[in-house]
C-alpha cells in the first residue's frame, strides 16, 4: 500500500476496502456505485450494505464524496443535471435506479435530512403535515392531528410546540428547526432515514439533543449518518465507513474501526494527522 | 470659461487636493514609517482634502447657475422702459425670450427692435460679470478650503470619520433629491387639479357618469358646455389593465415557473433573452399591430358569427398590451423564484413530492412577496400605457361591461386633452390634471395594497 501523499483513487489496487463491507441483516445494499459530474468522477466503486435498524456514519475528509454518496441512496442527486450513477443500489431487493422505479414514493421510504435546516415557510402543523397530505396517508383532519402528534413526539419536540402549532417553523430556534425536519421526515413513515451533518449548524446542546433522538429512532428506523465529527459517529453509530477523496477505504464496527484500524489512511485521518 | 470648463478646474482642484492631502499626511507622520501613529490610513486624509475642496465650491456653482437666470433677467426687466414692464406676463414672456434668444445667436422675429438689442446687450453683459465673479468665487473658495484642512491636518485628526460621515450626507442627499421631486410633481399636479375643482365639482368628476369634455372655445359656440364624470374613463382604464393582467399574470408566471424551475441551462440563456426582447419593442409597433392585425380579427370574427364587434376595442387592446407586459412578470418573478433557496426545494423533493408539488406548495409561497411585486409593476404599467390604447381601443368613453366595444383610458383622455387648442385655464386642460391625480392616487392604492398583503405574508412566514 503507497503512502499518503502519492494515493492515487483510480489506481485499481487502492480500491479494495478494507473491513467487512456486508451486514447481516442489510436494508440496503450498494454494489459498485460510481458517480460522475459531468466528466468528472465523484466517487469510484463503492460497495456497502447498510443494515436494518443499525446507525452507519460516514465520516472522511471534505470533498471525500460521503455526501455524494448518501444522496444516492434516495437519488437526491436526480436534481443535479450534470450528475451520473452507475452501479446498483437495493433497498429490500428493490433496485432503485431501475427505469421502472418512481422517486416519489422511493424518497418516501428514504427520507432524508440535511445540513441547514431547511422548514418550509409553512406553520409547524403545516411543515408536519405536509409529507402525509402529498402522498396520500392523511385524508381527514383527525388523523393528520395524530400523525403530526406522534412525530412531533418521536423527534422530541413536542412539549416545546404544542401550544403554537399554527406559528411558523422559521421562528423556532436553530436545533428545534433540525428536529421539525428530522419529526416531518418521520411523519412519511420511511424505512430509511438519511442525515447529512444535521449537526454541523448547532450548538454543543442541540447537538447532544439530536444524538439522543437519533440513539432512539434507531430502533425503529435504519440511519445512515454523514458526520465531521468522530466523536459524534462513536457515540451514535454501530458501524462506521471511512471515506478518502471518493473511495470507500474501511468500513468496520465503530469502536474497532476507531481504536484498531485496519487501514493506515483510516489511522492517519482518525489520529488527526490530516483532513 | 464657461459653467463646463469651471466645473472640470474644480475637480482637477479636488483631484489635486487628494494628493495634497495625503501627501501631508505622510508629512505630519514622518514619513511611511509613521503612518502607526496617524488616527486614519493616508489615503482618508486625502479623501477628506479632497471633499473639503470640492464639494462647497460645487455646491456654489450649483446654486449660482439655478438661480442666474431669473436674477438677471429681472435685472434687464427693471433697466426696460416702462410701458414694456406694464405688459401682460404672457407677453413679457416672449419678450425675455426674444432676449435670451439674440444672446444666443439665435433668430428671433423682433430683431431688427434696437430696444430688444440693447436689452440683450446689457443680458450679454451681465451674464459675462456673472461667469467672471463665479469663476473668482468658486476657485477661491476650493483654495481656501484647501488650505483650511491643509493646516488642519494633523496626527489625531479623525478624518476615516470624517469621511465617512460627509458620505453618508451625500447618500441622504441623493435620496432627497427622488423624495422631494415626487413631492414636486404632486403638488403640481394637486395645484392644477384644484383649479379645476373650482369649476367643476369634485362630487360630478368622481361620480359623473358621462364624460365629456368639449368646451365652448367662443362665447357664440352651442351646446358644449362639457361634462366630466370620470368614471366612464377610469372604468375604461380598469377593463383593459384586467384584460391585459389576465394574459399577462398567468402566461409570465408559468414561463418564469418553467425557466427557473424546469428547463435546463441551454433552454434558459436562449429563452430568457428571446422574452425580453417583448420587452424592447416600441409600444407604437404594439399599437400598429392592435390596431392592425388584432382588432379586424376580433372583428371579422364577430362578423361571422353574426356578432357586432367594433373594429376599436377594449378587448384587442388589452390583449396586446397582456403581451406586452409577459416579459415583466416572467422576467422579475424568474428572478424572485430563483431566490429561493435550493435547500427548500430539497426538503420537499426529499420527502418525496413531485417536481410540481414543490413548486405549488413550496416554492411559489416562499417567493410569493417577490411575485405579488412584479405583478404590481405590471399592473403600474398596464394602467399608465397609453399608445397601444390610443390606436386600437379608441377615444370615445363608452361606460360598458362589453370588452368587444370601443373604451377609451384616463391617460390617452389627458393626452387628447393636452394636445387641443384651448386655453390653458380652461376646465378642459384642467381636467387633464384631475385626472393625472385620480391615476396617482389609483396606482398609490394599489401599492398600499400590494405593501399590506406582502407585509401580512411575511410576518406569517419569516
Amino acid at each position: 500500500m503507497s503512502d499518503s501523499d502519492t494515493f492515487d483513487p483510480a489506481d485499481p489496487k487502492n480500491q479494495k476496502t478494507v473491513g467487512n463491507i456486508r451486514s447481516d441483516n442489510p436494508r440496503m445494499i450498494c454494489r459498485g456505485v460510481e458517480v460522475f459530474y459531468a466528466d468528472k468522477q465523484a466517487i469510484f466503486n463503492i460497495s456497502l450494505d447498510i443494515g436494518k435498524n443499525e446507525v452507519i456514519a460516514l465520516i472522511g475528509p471534505s470533498g471525500c464524496g460521503k455526501s455524494t454518496f448518501l444522496r444516492c441512496l434516495n437519488r437526491m442527486n436526480d436534481t443535479i443535471d450534470i450528475c451520473r450513477v452507475s452501479g446498483t443500489i437495493k433497498l429490500d431487493e428493490m433496485d432503485i435506479y431501475d427505469p421502472a422505479i418512481d422517486v416519489v414514493p422511493l424518497r418516501a421510504q428514504v427520507g432524508m435530512v440535511f445540513q441547514k435546516p431547511n422548514p418550509f415557510p409553512k406553520s409547524i402543523y403545516d411543515n408536519i403535515a405536509y409529507g402525509p397530505k402529498i402522498h396520500g396517508i392523511v385524508t381527514n383532519r383527525t388523523d393528520t392531528d395524530e400523525i403530526v402528534e406522534m412525530s412531533l413526539r418521536k423527534a422530541g419536540l413536542w412539549k416545546e410546540v404544542k401550544d403554537r402549532l399554527d406559528q411558523p417553523g422559521t421562528g423556532l430556534s436553530g436545533g428545534q428547526q433540525q428536529r421539525l425536519c428530522i419529526a416531518r421526515t418521520i411523519a412519511v413513515n420511511p424505512e430509511v432515514i438519511l442525515m447529512d451533518e444535521p449537526c454541523s449548524a448547532l450548538d454543543p446542546i442541540a447537538t447532544s439533543i439530536i444524538e439522543e433522538l437519533i440513539l432512539e429512532l434507531s430502533a425503529q428506523y435504519t440511519i445512515a449518518i454523514v458526520t465531521h465529527s468522530m466523536q459524534q459517529a462513536s457515540r451514535v453509530s454501530q458501524r462506521t465507513a471511512y471515506f478518502h477523496l471518493g473511495v470507500l477505504i474501511e468500513v468496520g464496527p465503530t469502536d474497532q474501526l476507531f481504536t484498531r484500524p485496519l487501514h493506515r489512511l483510516t489511522q492517519d485521518y482518525i489520529t488527526g494527522r490530516f483532513g | 470659461m464657461n459653467p463646463l470648463h469651471l466645473l472640470i478646474v474644480l475637480l482637477l482642484l479636488s483631484s489635486a487636493g487628494y494628493y495634497i492631502g495625503r501627501k501631508k499626511a505622510f508629512a505630519v507622520a514622518g514619513g511611511a514609517q509613521g503612518i502607526q501613529k496617524l488616527h486614519s490610513r493616508p489615503v482618508y486624509y486625502g479623501a477628506l482634502t479632497a471633499m473639503w475642496c470640492g464639494i462647497p465650491a460645487i455646491a456654489v456653482v450649483a446654486a449660482w447657475l439655478a438661480f442666474e437666470p431669473s436674477i438677471i433677467t429681472g435685472l434687464v426687466l427693471n433697466g426696460l422702459p416702462d410701458e414694456i414692464r406694464s405688459l401682460p406676463d404672457g407677453m413679457l414672456n416672449l419678450l425675455v425670450n426674444d432676449i435670451r434668444n439674440l444672446v444666443d445667436g439665435n433668430i428671433v422675429s423682433a430683431a431688427s427692435d434696437p430696444m430688444i438689442q440693447q436689452a440683450a446687450d446689457r443680458y450679454a453683459h451681465l451674464k459675462l460679470i456673472s461667469l467672471t465673479s463665479l469663476t473668482i468665487a468658486s476657485v477661491s473658495l476650493s483654495l481656501l478650503a484647501l488650505i483650511f484642512i491643509r493646516s488642519r491636518i494633523v496626527p489625531n485628526l479623525r478624518a476615516r470619520n470624517q469621511v465617512e460621515r460627509i458620505v453618508r450626507y451625500l447618500l441622504i442627499a441623493c435620496s432627497m433629491i427622488a423624495i422631494f421631486t415626487t413631492i414636486g410633481i404632486i403638488l403640481s399636479v394637486l395645484y392644477e387639479a384644484i383649479r379645476f375643482f373650482q369649476t367643476v365639482p369634485v362630487t360630478d368628476f368622481l361620480f359623473g357618469l358621462k364624460w365629456s369634455p368639449q368646451m365652448a372655445i367662443r362665447a357664440d359656440q352651442v351646446g358644449s358646455s362639457g361634462t366630466f364624470g370620470a368614471i366612464p374613463v377610469l372604468a375604461g382604464t380598469l377593463m383593459i389593465s384586467m384584460i391585459s393582467m389576465a394574459v399577462a399574470a398567468p402566461i409570465g408566471l408559468m414561463s418564469a415557473i418553467y425557466l427557473s424551475e424546469y428547463a435546463n441551462r441551454r433552454i434558459r440563456d436562449m429563452v430568457k433573452p428571446l422574452m425580453e426582447i417583448l420587452a424592447g419593442i416600441p409600444t407604437v409597433v404594439y399599437g400598429f399591430f392592435a390596431a392592425l392585425t388584432v382588432a379586424p380579427f376580433f372583428r371579422d370574427t364577430g362578423d361571422f358569427l353574426g356578432l357586432s364587434i367594433s373594429s376599436e376595442s377594449a378587448m384587442a387592446a388589452g390583449l396586446v398590451m397582456g403581451v406586452m407586459i409577459i416579459p415583466f412578470v416572467s422576467s422579475l418573478s424568474d428572478d424572485v423564484i430563483n431566490a429561493v433557496p435550493q435547500a427548500l426545494r430539497d426538503g420537499a423533493l426529499a420527502l418525496g413530492a413531485t417536481r410540481s408539488e414543490t413548486v405549488r406548495q413550496v416554492v411559489i409561497p416562499a417567493a410569493f412577496p417577490g411575485i405579488v411585486g412584479s405583478l404590481l409593476l405590471a399592473v403600474s404599467r398596464a394602467i399608465g400605457e397609453t399608445m397601444i390604447v390610443v390606436m386600437a381601443a379608441g377615444l370615445s368613453a363608452n361606460l360598458t361591461a362589453n370588452p368587444f366595444q370601443a373604451v377609451t383610458t384616463v391617460t390617452v383622455q389627458i393626452v387628447t386633452l393636452l394636445v387641443g387648442d384651448q386655453e390653458f385655464d380652461s376646465p378642459k386642460t384642467l381636467a387633464a390634471f384631475a385626472l393625472g391625480l385620480l391615476l396617482f392616487l389609483v396606482t398609490l392604492a394599489l401599492n398600499v395594497i400590494a405593501l399590506v398583503v406582502v407585509r401580512k405574508y411575511r410576518e406569517q412566514y419569516e
